[in-house]
């Protein structure tokens, strides 16, 4: 392996100047690429996933499952290194970006074919950005394009719905010039995401892929999505045999990088944990996902491989604010050393050894350690119940009522037992002097509503991240959610500090020059203390002993074509 | 006969009604409703409204009931808001994998199940009776997932006999005509394909057939019970009939009366899916299916799949009644 730069993809505003870094990590493929890869490995891999897909078109897709089977099919302009979540060439071999932020000009890839035959160009670059954009009626309804509107904004049929997207262009063949209508931290990383995958422009008008159907309650998904899902990856759609919950995909004979490591991959939905890990231990699978946190010891044990990721997500106790209407917050918490107080309470190294799996770190702020713009250089708030008795006496809120709201029949990846977390948190505060009256409810929607419309004094949440971008963390957060307030699940906290320093970040269009900003946002975010971070916590596939070349990505974006099955 | 059959047929309008209305009101009833569902935790009151326009979710009730039930009686079941098919078509994929599993569990119950409450009751009080009544018991009381799980540790894990979950090995490159896969190797000569198949079936069918398997033990064996102590048995043996031909003629020909109603419920019932069995062994069956649905709040789905098999479980009904029917003339006189 080459030692491979943290930061392939740094757009320098100034310079305009094209990344050579990109070009030396495409090398690395091309090396290696081609036909010495024929001779080795091939057979079967077969892995087991917790649902089924979707379908195969990712511009409509939301889900996991149905992006682990995408990924290996689709490539996007841009895409994560392995292992992280920085960004990493792909389709797109280098990128200038124009000093106002608003204009990204692409060097596409020379030599890619879509599986159909189709030539890769910056037309079928430019055709997909138009294709999402020209969404109408039903492809355009929030269940159908969920990713673009969450990114995008609107579509040419919502005018008044705003939209990021101004243009494509294609002056030639190899160069894409994409246009903004402002300036956002979003980009370029939202180009990573599987929904933001280029599709063969043939494919797409042959099987008709934007019609998509409904009648009653639902979509119906289109042919294309169903049956012809068509892109550059190093993988080919094969069949989808719904009945039994397979998928099956194929080498790309004409991959353009290095040849995959498996003639094919069988994606198995086997919904059952246990399940699961005995058809592992029985050898019916290569690997699963989502391995249960108890369940790492006994598989490392029988040989198996636990690949855990890294932990890309946070839990945090958030507090009121007391700026929303019609709520009732506790008026103690608008005093520092009350909110300091409850950040001293928390036994954070309790939480993570004995609620947490395997790998999972306490949090000193809103975003995990992979994520630029995490520094150590913020207020810490060490466990110290002493300390926080002596706060809430100093500010005189010793005995103080915290309404206390935790969800129930509920397991996140940085929450797995609402329950016990609560018990532990619960206890903590009581030592520390507060009083703690517990509201429970089911997660959804009575839970999430409740949160979000401000109702609970404390309450726990948490996010898992889209991309590598602080802002996807603390600006989803904390920002000026309108009138200089927070959104509501915060109380409405007026924090112009906070929010003058989020905003700094998101319209900074150089990627570099982002993460400073963001550390100072963190910084803020720490001092002011709008929420209590806790912990980040891991996940983890498990592949047999016979299986190399699996990395575990922070952003569940594993590239299978490295997979080899000795 | 007939009219009796008929008489059946047309009870089956209400009951389908009736049912139709349940499932609407209920599953509009359930916090969130399709909307949320589809569209995750992270939607905002503007994207629900816009989804409930687009799929008419914001129309009048009555008005959904209607449209759904006109269509409904084209066996318009809608489209599956998870996998955005057909409804039926979903049906048609998923019901044979049903059949086949319910055949070899009911293949299993009973095969085991009478010849071991036969053999209870001819020797009543004896080891093996105490066995089969304190086994028949476990049989009912063990939790299907549990059992699954051993059965899967010891003949998947530890043995490696057969496999533990699925339809068939993914390996397998076989040709699928009717979805029912034993019986499509068996036409296609696929030989290798159809074993695979059939092996697939044999720990879920065991997981499976162990309720009815324990309920059949203990019917035959009262049943047995009783049948030994009528006078005309006494008569048979008393003038002299050989004990096979008293066996075989008056006891289990007689005895076999309420098994049989048994086993048409049962089978019926394992019919209209297995949830836990098929979800635990990721099963390609209705049961599966819907479980699937329920947790996706998968409407169209859940009310087409519930509608249909209540339809299997009372045309599974009839057709115990005509068995009885045939093997009971007292039956056909009312």
């Amino acid at each position: 392996m080459h030692p491979r730069p943290r930061r392939v993809l740094a757009a320098s505003a100034a310079t305009l100047a094209a990344l050579s870094m990109a070009a030396c990590a495409s090398s690395d493929r091309d090396e290696s690429g081609g036909d010495s890869a024929e001779s080795e490995g091939g057979g079967t891999f077969v892995f087991g996933g917790a649902g089924d897909p979707t379908m195969f078109d990712p511009a409509f897709a939301t889900d996991g499952e149905t992006f682990r089977v995408t990924r290996q099919i689709y490539e996007g302009l841009l895409t994560n290194e392995p292992g992280t979540a920085d960004l990493a060439p792909a389709l797109a071999e280098s990128y200038e970006v124009s000093e106002d932020g608003l204009t990204y000009t692409f060097a596409l890839r020379e030599g890619v074919t879509f599986h159909d035959g189709t030539d890769f160009n910056a037309d079928a670059v430019c055709f997909n950005f138009d294709r999402w954009y020209n969404f109408e009626g039903l492809a355009a309804s929030p269940a159908a394009s969920e990713y673009w509107q969450n990114n995008f904004g609107g579509f040419a049929s919502t005018p008044d719905v705003p939209s990021l997207y101004a243009g494509c262009e294609a002056p030639d063949e190899t160069t894409a010039v994409l246009t903004l209508t402002e300036t956002t931290s979003k980009f370029p990383a939202v180009l990573a995401l599987p929904s933001f995958a280029i599709q063969s422009p043939t494919a797409l008008e042959q099987y008709a892929a934007d019609e998509l159907g409904g009648n009653g309650d639902a979509l119906t998904y289109t042919e294309y999505g169903l049956e012809h899902p068509t892109g550059t990856g190093p993988f080919r759609f094969d069949s989808w045999d719904q009945g039994n919950g397979e998928v099956t995909i194929v080498k790309n004979d004409d991959y353009w990088g290095d040849a995959p490591g498996v003639d094919e991959i069988v994606f198995r939905s086997i919904p059952d944990g246990n399940t699961r890990r005995q058809e592992l231990q029985a050898g019916s699978i290569d690997g699963y996902d989502l391995v249960a946190p108890a369940d790492y010891q006994t598989l490392e044990d029988g040989g198996f491989q636990v690949l855990p990721r890294d932990p890309f997500n946070i839990l945090y106790l958030g507090m009121n604010g007391g700026g929303i209407e019609g709520t009732s917050a506790n008026p103690a918490l608008q005093d520092i050393r009350v909110r300091q107080a409850i950040a001293h309470a928390i036994d954070r190294d309790t939480i993570v050894s004995s609620l947490l799996p395997e790998g999972a770190e306490a949090a000193i702020e809103f975003v995990p350690p992979a994520v630029d713009g995490w520094t150590e250089d913020v207020t810490t708030y060490d466990y110290d119940p002493a300390r926080s008795q002596a706060l809430l006496a100093e500010a005189g809120a010793a005995g103080t009522t915290l309404r206390f709201y935790y969800p129930t029949a509920v397991s996140r990846p940085y929450l797995p037992d609402p329950g016990a977390m609560y018990e532990v948190i619960s206890k903590n505060l009581t030592d520390a002097g507060f009083t703690v009256e517990p509201v429970s409810l089911p997660w959804n929607p009575d839970y999430l509503d409740a949160v979000q419309a401000g109702a609970a004094d404390v309450h726990l949440l948490g996010w898992t991240g889209d991309y590598n971008d602080a802002y996807n963390f603390i600006g989803t957060f904390f920002a000026d959610a309108g009138g200089g307030k927070m959104k509501a699940e915060f109380g409405g906290w007026s924090a112009p500090e906070v929010f003058s320093a989020l905003a700094a970040g998101d319209s900074e269009p150089d990627t570099e020059a982002r993460g400073p900003l963001y550390e100072q946002a963190n910084v803020a975010i720490m001092d002011f203390l709008p929420a209590v971070p806790i912990s980040h916590a891991p996940n983890a596939l498990v592949v047999a002993e016979n299986v190399d070349g699996l990395i575990p990505s922070p952003l569940s974006a594993e590239d299978f074509s490295t997979v080899t099955v000795g | 006969m007939l009219r009796f059959i008929v008489r059946r047929l047309v009870q089956l309008v209400p009951i389908l009604l009736g049912l139709s209305v349940l499932l609407f009101a209920w599953l509009r009833a359930l916090p969130g409703g399709p909307a949320q569902a589809a569209l995750g935790e992270r939607a905002t009151p503007e994207d629900i409204a816009r989804y409930n326009e687009v799929f008419g979710l914001d129309q009048p009730v009555l008005v959904q009931y209607g449209k759904f039930v006109g269509r409904a009686l084209q066996l318009d079941f809608g489209t599956s808001s998870r996998t955005g098919r057909a409804v039926t078509t979903e049906f048609l994929e998923r019901f044979p994998g049903t059949v086949e599993l319910t055949i070899f569990a009911m293949v299993f119950a009973i095969g085991v199940g009478i010849p071991l409450g036969y053999l209870a009751a001819r020797k009543h009080g004896s080891w093996i009776d105490s066995t089969s009544v304190i086994g028949s018991l476990l049989g009912v009381a063990i939790p299907v997932f549990f059992l699954a799980y051993l059965l899967r540790l010891a003949f998947a894990v530890e043995l490696g006999w057969l496999p533990g979950s699925g339809r068939q090995d993914v390996r397998i490159d076989a040709t699928h005509i009717s979805n029912f896969y034993v019986l499509d190797g068996l036409l296609t000569r696929e030989w290798d394909a159809a074993w695979d198949a059939l092996q697939h079936l044999v720990l879920p069918g065991i997981a499976l057939g162990t309720i009815p398997l324990a309920i059949i033990v203990r019917i035959t064996r009262a049943s047995v019970l009783e049948v030994v102590n009528e006078d005309y048995v006494r008569t048979a043996n008393a003038k002299g009939l050989a004990a096979k031909t008293v066996r075989q003629r008056h006891i289990i020909r007689n005895a076999l009366l309420p098994v049989s109603t048994t086993i048409g419920l049962q089978t019926g019932l394992l019919l209209s899916g297995a949830v836990l069995t098929e979800t635990v062994f990721a099963f390609g069956g209705v049961g599966s299916a819907l479980a699937d649905a329920i947790a996706n709040r998968d409407y169209a789905l859940l009310q087409g799949f519930i509608l249909i098999l209540a339809i299997v479980y009372v045309v599974a009904n009839l057709l115990v009644d005509i068995s009885y029917g045939l093997l009971d003339p007292r039956v056909r006189v009312r």
